[in-house]
Order: structure tokens, then sequence, then C-alpha cells
């Protein structure tokens, strides 16, 4: 697979159709808002902890599929583990999506599951934002106490 | 029965029009259309973005650069007297493509932006007090939006705004009632870049005239589509990019009637603008000097001047009725597809397409429209309210220029339908 077809596959159409965990938790722990300005993608993430534990996350908004898939994906990847492993991950992830498509390390795709299925991202550097918005915004959720915003805009790394 | 008769004449004239428009040959000055993407050849459709340029544009440049480059208006030499000289012949070109009455009207600027934030900055510090009003409209873009705003933030004005209807169509009742004695100016766009709606603005100008109100027309894009007269329109102020109009980026014009220049404070200050300096007082030079701090963009100007050229030589005679031609077809061919869905169906209308998909996200079909070479822009295109109106987070937009074929329309039906076909939409 490669290019459109990857971008595109089936398990992230399907995560854009019926997105996962797409629900808003009442009285959550912490509620962020992630947001893109240059493209109006917008989503709002709640997180109920369980001291270091993320018990319960849920997510809504709109945006595009690649946007909407990821933020789908990432919310089952990342109920019920700890703050850590979820940070941990969101590096892993990162490293994938902002990979250099022309080196051949693509190492990391096998640990990371059904989010390795965005690897394809890397290939469309306008498209990296898209995927990494929901996490950007679990990251603001998690070292942030209550409401917080998230714009793509404050990530130097991918503006390409 | 007259009147039918006549309209049946009219449309054939501008069939006639097309059909003498020779696209294939026109293509052949723009290098860049030659190129494949992705495997595909490129089908540009983002015009309203920025225009591509013509090999006469392209050899000006390097004509300038190779042998004429210096600084203007100050050397004695021979290089400084040839690049002055070509300077203000490009100020000459664009007073007579905006039909100005004088090329002292006539003020370099970077683009329709700053064009904007000058007349914001001189006339409207000066003019613009607490409690005034600005009137723009709906449809604007951001750059005729937030420059006012600080004004307003700045002095306690206030910004009123003109609504539209759901095709994209400014309610001219409702710009009447905005009008009142706070109103001291006001600032529309000619041709909606996200709609393409083609506005009234002789009716908006005559009306705010009535009332002694100045008014400033962004015409970014319309320049490129459309003859612009300003003493017809009897606009006060007019504004245009020159990468729209097929010239270099990073270079534009502000059009000024005389008796608001030159009541206008200077814009910034430096060399160039200034006709004596001491350290106790400067007197400012002349229209349209006072305004052009510093060293121009001299290169693009003159490359401005050539995209000028090369589009009054097309004629807009044969670009409107041409262009014409590709929005109908793009109209109907687009509108058939199931699922998606026109923004901005005004009676008069630009060749500028904004599309939407009841179930895929403008992005998305931006990026398979790429795959297949195709150009377009996805987004809220600077006009986030227009997209509030609508309700709307963006679309996908095909914006033509009369380089355009109706083949590539059938390239974009065909790419829609392959986002449909991924999207199973």
């Amino acid at each position: 697979m490669s290019g459109l077809n990857e971008l595109y596959q089936e398990l992230i159409l399907d995560h854009n159709k019926n997105p996962r965990n797409f629900k808003k938790i009442e009285n959550a722990d912490k509620l962020v808002e992630g947001y893109n300005p240059l493209c109006g993608d917008h989503y709002t993430i709640y997180v109920n902890m369980a001291g270091d534990l993320i018990k319960d996350i849920g997510f809504q908004g709109a945006g595009c599929a690649i946007s909407k898939a990821s933020a789908s994906m990432m919310t089952t990847a990342v109920k019920g583990i700890t703050k850590k492993e979820a940070e941990e991950l969101f590096t892993k992830f990162h490293a994938l999506v902002t990979r250099d498509v022309h080196d051949d390390n693509e190492a990391n795709i096998e640990e990371l599951g059904c989010l390795g299925a965005l690897a394809g991202v890397a290939e469309f550097p306008a498209r990296i934002k898209c995927a990494s918005l929901a996490w950007h915004a679990l990251h603001g959720a998690l070292n942030s106490e209550g409401k917080a915003v998230v714009s793509t805009e404050d990530s130097e790394k991918e503006k390409k | 029965m007259m009147k039918t008769q006549s309209q049946s004449a009219v449309a054939e004239a501008e069939n006639t029009a097309a059909a003498l428009f020779d696209v294939q040959r026109i293509r052949e000055d723009f290098p860049i259309l030659k190129q494949k993407v992705h495997g595909k050849p490129l089908v540009y459709l983002d015009n309203a973005a920025t225009s591509q340029k013509p090999q006469a544009v392209i050899d000006t440049l390097t004509r300038y650069y190779v042998g004429q480059n210096a600084n203007i208006h100050r050397g004695v030499h021979y290089l400084s007297e040839i690049a002055t000289y070509e300077y203000e012949k490009a100020r000459g070109k664009v007073k007579l493509f905006l039909n100005a009455a004088d090329s002292r009207e006539i003020i370099f600027v970077r683009g329709t932006t700053e064009g904007i934030n000058l007349v914001k900055d001189t006339y409207g510090r000066k003019f613009i007090g607490k409690d005034d009003e600005i009137i723009i409209s709906a449809m604007e873009h951001h750059s005729n939006i937030v420059p006012w705003q600080l004004l307003c933030e700045e002095k306690g004005a206030k910004l009123r705004v003109i609504p539209m209807n759901d095709r994209g169509e400014l309610l001219l009742d409702e710009y009447e009632k905005l009008l009142n004695e706070h109103t001291k100016f006001v600032s529309v766009v000619y041709v909606s870049n996200s709609l393409g709606t083609i506005n009234p603005i002789k009716k908006i100008i005559q009306r705010a005239h009535e009332r002694g109100i100045p008014v400033l027309i962004d015409g970014a894009q319309v320049a490129s589509h459309l003859k612009v007269d300003v003493q017809n329109l009897d606009c006060d102020f007019f504004v245009f990019s020159g990468h729209k109009v097929f010239g270099p980026t990073g270079i534009g014009a502000l059009y000024g009637k005389t008796k608001y220049l030159e009541q206008m404070p200077p814009y910034q200050g430096g060399g160039d603008m200034i006709s004596s300096v001491t350290f106790e007082k400067t007197t400012y030079n002349v229209l349209p000097y006072k305004f052009e701090a510093g060293t121009p963009n001299i290169a693009d100007v003159i490359g401005m001047g050539a995209g000028i050229d090369y589009v009054t030589t097309v004629g807009f005679d044969a670009i409107t009725a041409y262009e014409k031609e590709l929005l109908k077809y793009a109209t109907e061919v687009l509108s058939g597809i199931e699922g998606v869905r026109i923004i901005g169906t005004a009676e008069e209308k630009a060749a500028v397409v904004s599309l939407v998909f009841d179930s895929v996200h403008a992005h998305d079909v931006g990026t398979i429209l790429d795959n297949e070479g195709i150009a377009v822009r996805t987004g809220h295109h600077c006009t986030q309210p227009v997209m509030q109106r609508f309700g709307i987070p963006a679309t996908a937009r095909a914006s033509f220029a009369f380089y355009n074929t109706m083949e590539e329309v059938d390239a974009l039906a065909r790419g829609l339908r392959k986002v449909k076909e991924i999207f199973g939409a």
C-alpha cells in the first residue's frame, strides 16, 4: 500500500465514520479544546483520571477524516493506561507521523498497534497537523488542571 | 420582445468571444502549466489564491536583474535612470489599468492587505474617532476585517456589517439602514474570494456618497476577471495585488483620489517620502511618493506592469466572456454530482466554485484531488465569518483563470467522483 490508499485505508475510514468514545463526559476532570486555526478542525477532549490512570476519555467536535480518525484511535489506545504511558505513546506516534519518509526507518509501526495505520500521514506533510491535533490536546489535558486550549500553531516542529 | 432579442444577441456574442478565445495558445504562455504533479497533468484551479505567471512576466524580471537593476529616484547614473523610467512606466500602466485620473493616485504597496492597512493607518487614524462607524460586508476577507477592528479598538469606533442572503448576495436594504450620521467609512469587497459573488459596488458607493462617506473597494479578486474603471465606479480607494493578476508576489497597488491622499498623513517615514529633512522639521514629498518610503520593490513593480500588459493584450472582453462559459459549465457539471453542494450561488458571479460534500471534509477532498494533479484551495479561505454564516467548517474551492479549460472542469469532476468512491459517500 502506498500514498493515497494507505492514507485513506479501511481502518481510518471506519474510525472517521464510526468514531469510538465520541462522547461528552459530564463533569470531566480535564477538558481541553484542540483546534487548528488554519483549517478549522476543532475537538474537545474529556478525560477522567483515577490517580495517574486515564480512567475514561471521550471527544467531540468536527474536522477532516484524518483528524477525527486519529482522535478516535487515540482514545482507544490511551484508555486504561497511565499518564506516563500515554505521553510515551504520543512521542512514538509523533515520531511516526513526522518521520522522513525517504528514510527506511519504520521500526515503530509494529509497537504502535492500530495507531500504525496513520503511518501514511508522513507522506502528506500538509496533513501531519490533522493527525496530531487530538494528541496535542490530550498532552495539554494531561499537563493542565481543568480546562485548557491547545492550538496546532503552538507546535513549531510541525510547521513544514 | 426587444429585450429578448438583445439578450440572445448578447449570448451569441459571448459564445463567439469564447469560440475566438484560443485557450491552448494562451496556455503556451504559462510554462508552469506544462508540468505534471503526482504523475498527472497539473490542473491549476487555485487562481483566487494566486495566479500563474506568463513567460513575459518571468522574462521582464530576468531582464530587469540582468540589465537594469539600480535604485530609483536618486542616482544620476545610466542604470538608475533606466530603472526609474521602468518603475514609473509601470505606474502609468496601473493608472491605465484602473482608469485612474492621474498617475499620482497610484501608490505601490506590498499587496491588498498593505493597501487596506495603509488607508486604515493614515485616513482612518486621522478621520475616524470615538463612536464613529465603519461599514464592511459579511463576505470580507480577513484582511478587510481585522485592520478595521484594530482601528475600532484603538479609537472606540464601531464596526457594522452588511448581511447577505443564502445565495451569498449582500442585502442592500440592510446596508442602507446601516448608513447614518455616525458612518465615517465604507470598505467592501468587489468579488468575494470564497463565494465568487460580484457585489453591486457602484450602488454601494453611490449610497455612501449621498452622505459624503468615502468608500474603499477591495479589488483583490476582481482585477483578473473584470475590467475595472475607478472613475466610473467613483470609488475613493481601490486596492489589488499584482500576484493575482499574473504578476509577481509581494507587490500591489492602492488607488486613492487625490483629494483624500493629500489630506492623509504619511504611512511610513523614511527615504524618498520627504522633500526636506532637518532635525527640527521634515516636509513630505508630493504624491505618490509621500506614501512610498524606502527603496520600493522595484523589480516586482516592473513585473506587475508586465502582468498588466499581458492581461490587457488578452483583453477583458474575451476573458470575461470565456470565464463566464467556464463558470456555467463548471456549475452545471459539479452540481450534477450527488452529495456535492455549491456554496455561493449569486446571480452575479466570477469564475469561483466553492464546494462542500455532505459527508467528506474539504481537507480530505483537497488531498485526494491533489493526488490527481488538481490544485484547489481547501479551508475557510480567510473568510471565517462566511463559513459561520453558512454553517460549514470549510469548503473546497475551485477558482478559475482564463487559461483553464473545459477539460479541466471534467478532470475536477472525475476527481470529486474519486473522493466519493474512496469515502463510499
